[in-house]
């Protein structure tokens, strides 16, 4: 990887590393009660998602989806935040109004989606479109899974970006299953890059599983993007190696689906990578991973000491400028 | 206690047993009420999310796939839109299709098909759409803004859309055999929280709960309680604490089916009690409870003792964070307050 140093070829591995060992503490602290309504995991699916977030550049904004923790980690969120999120604590980012990766912040550049799918594209070929009026060199990049691409709001908005020419890069991430449905019977051509040639954008496929492929994928998008060159598809192939979310054991994946993915590892194939050129010893990869746990340990303690929010503050913030709601005969 | 006693008491007991493994909880009896329409009628099919190989996101129709074969049990992309809009279509030929949102607040991107297509089908072109929406609603469940709305709201100001709600199995079974049934498009609205927390023995034989039937669900002579879906057991907590605690006898309404509204019902316990407290899970504003308000001023203001007043859910989202989803939500004590003002009144 030309432009790439060995301190960033480091780093996202530290990011990939990262991601997984935060999620392996989110599903530990899950199965103790600790965790607050459903638990999301990108196992498997870590590199696509942070290389391609490694590709933007400050002032960039972002807007995730569910699975893409790692990306909101590359662009400086920390781990304690997700933590104290997914504890529905008073001090997350939504201060326990709402969970997961579901927030907004206009200084680091993310929007934080709904639920609700394909709403993202909209919004971020907004933010997108806001760069281009007001002559801005920046980029949005968001994320659709292949099930969410069949959305109404997700044509919409990719074809307004692709009109308006707004610097939007789309990564459509093909993991294999949209809960409990197969790709190909979400979308009958099931390379998702096809839809690049209809939208009339460019478009390519890669290998999501391969860091180094997706960053240079997205890095030449977020380039054109950047440059005046409008919005591009990009397709990356993974696999979803867990359920739909904690509470779904996938019963209905064959489990030889799952061995294969898991001999294509993303981390285990960064660090032959690594190690094979030279970019960091064993050593080295241990020292970043005790660096890493040693950060887990400190954000879990802080977020478990960290306390619930004032019952009473649900009433406050649907309006910037209005009084708190009332509860009216409820406080008779 | 005498031999025969012990005799019956035991024989009471095992009839207690079997009647406790008949129960069927309330998911469980939405689940027979649609097996059994399509079982009796060929014409009558579902599409959704999920719902085929997985069963759906709560299991409820685990085992249909098998059972009724892929043409009769889709599992479509994620396309609310076109989950409803090809419903319609279906519908137009003479087929029943009954469509799941995998939460209801997923009903939000079929919103143009609910209601101005089929909304609008019969008095435009004197041709119905024969269709169900049904999905988990409600909160308590920690699902945050997007997995815990009540949208009967959303809906109740566009003429031509059915809409019930359940609080008890018995209900929900009769309720889903109505609404398939029923020549126009009805939202079914299925409170998540009592899908496995209400169980009860059902009849063998095939019944349906009449659309725009409401259920008294406890006689008292002191105040009524006109509610639906979860709140319905919230009230009637409350007005057991009232009768145990004050000695009042509160009447409890479970309106069953919102649109249309059994009217009748609702003014005949007013006349009769002279107050009236209205209970919804939503927020307040442009909730349910000030149409029903409305129609209790418009019919039997005469017959008022004290205004009617609501206990709601505050103008705001559903928030994530337990502390706060419990303080959103109407509990138990507010309403014996409210009721309380009331009967003191
Ligand atoms: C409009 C809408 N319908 C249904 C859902 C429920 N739902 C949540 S995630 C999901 C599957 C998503 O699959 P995909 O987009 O492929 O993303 P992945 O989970 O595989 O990352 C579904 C059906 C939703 N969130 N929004």
């Amino acid at each position: 990887m030309d432009d790439l140093s060995q301190t960033q070829l480091q780093e996202l591995y530290y990011y990939m590393k990262l991601t997984r060992s935060l999620e392996g503490r989110l599903e530990f602290l899950f199965k103790q009660g600790k965790i607050v309504g459903g638990l999301y995991s990108s196992l498997g699916q870590e590199a696509e998602s942070i290389a391609a977030a490694y590709a933007l550049e400050d002032g960039d904004w972002l807007g995730p989806g569910i699975r893409n923790l790692g990306a909101l980690l590359v662009r400086g969120v920390s781990p304690k935040e997700m933590l104290l999120q997914y504890m529905a604590k008073a001090d997350g980012p939504c201060r326990g109004k709402d969970t997961t990766t579901h927030f907004t912040d206009p200084v680091r550049g993310l929007v934080g989606p709904i639920s609700p799918l394909g709403t993202m594209i909209c919004v971020m070929s907004g933010v997108a479109l806001s760069f281009k009026l007001r002559r801005e060199p920046q980029v949005a990049l968001t994320f659709i899974g292949e099930g969410a691409t069949r959305t109404g709001a997700a044509h919409e908005g990719t074809n307004l970006a692709a009109v308006q020419g707004s610097p939007l890069v789309l990564i459509a991430e093909d993991n294999g299953w949209a809960f409990a449905t197969r790709t190909h019977e979400e979308v009958a051509n099931t390379n998702l890059v096809d839809m690049a040639e209809g939208y009339g954008v460019p478009g390519v496929q890669v290998d999501g599983n391969d860091a180094l492929a997706v960053y240079a994928a997205a890095k030449e998008a977020v380039d054109r993007a950047r440059g005046g060159g409008g919005m591009s598809i990009i397709e990356v192939k993974t696999y979803r190696m867990k359920g739909h979310a904690q509470h779904d054991a996938q019963k209905y994946v064959p489990p030889e689906e799952l061995e294969l993915w898991r001999a294509r590892d993303p981390i285990d194939r960064y660090i032959s990578y690594l190690t094979a050129e030279s970019l960091a010893t064993e050593s080295e990869i241990a020292e970043m991973d005790k660096r890493i746990e040693a950060e887990l340990d400190q954000a879990v303690s802080e977020a478990e000491a960290s306390p619930m929010p004032d019952p009473v503050s649900a009433l406050s913030g649907t309006y910037a400028d209005a009084p708190p709601a009332e509860l009216w005969a409820r406080e008779l | 206690m005498t031999v025969t006693g012990v005799a019956a008491a035991q024989a009471a007991g095992e009839q207690e047993t079997i009647d406790e493994k008949k129960a069927v909880t309330y998911l469980e009896a939405i689940r027979e009420g649609l097996w059994e329409e399509m079982e009796a009628d060929e014409s009558v099919f579902i599409l959704g999310e999920d719902i085929a190989r997985y069963g759906g996101a709560f299991k409820l129709t685990d085992g249909f796939l098998d059972h009724f074969g892929a043409d009769r049990v889709i599992d479509t992309p994620i396309s609310e839109a076109a989950i409803v809009g090809a419903a319609i279509g279906a519908s137009h030929r003479g087929l029943k299709p009954v469509c799941e949102m995998q939460f209801i607040d997923f009903i939000a991107p079929a919103f143009d098909m609910l209601v101005n297509f089929a909304a609008k089908s019969r008095y435009r072109t004197q041709i119905g759409a024969q269709i169900v929406v049904r999905g988990p609603c409600g909160g308590g469940g920690r699902g945050g803004p997007f997995h815990s709305q009540n949208v009967e709201s959303y809906f109740l100001n566009v003429a031509g859309i059915k809409m019930v709600a359940p609080a008890t199995a018995y209900d929900a079974k009769g309720l889903i055999k109505a609404a398939i049934r029923d020549p126009d498009p009805v939202l079914y609205f299925e409170h998540k929280f009592l899908y496995r927390r209400v169980k009860e023995v059902l009849p063998d034989e095939d019944y349906v709960v009449a659309i725009g039937s409401a259920r008294i669900a406890r006689e008292g002579g002191g105040l009524t309680i006109v509610t639906f879906g979860q709140m319905v057991h919230k009230s009637l907590e409350a007005a057991e604490k009232i009768s145990a605690e004050d000695g009042a006898e509160v009447e409890v309404i479970d309106l069953r089916s919102l649109n249309p509204m059994d009217d009748e019902t609702i003014i005949g316990s007013v006349r009769k009690t002279g107050r009236c407290l209205i209970v919804h899970e939503a927020p307040r504003t442009g909730g349910i409870a000030g149409e029903i308000t409305a129609r209790i001023n418009e019919l039997c203001f005469e017959w008022l003792d004290a205004p009617v007043r609501r206990v709601t859910g505050p103008d705001t989202p559903v928030p994530f964070s337990p502390p706060l989803e419990d303080y959103f939500l109407v509990q138990v004590d507010d309403i014996v307050k409210a009721s309380r003002w009331l009967l003191a009144y």
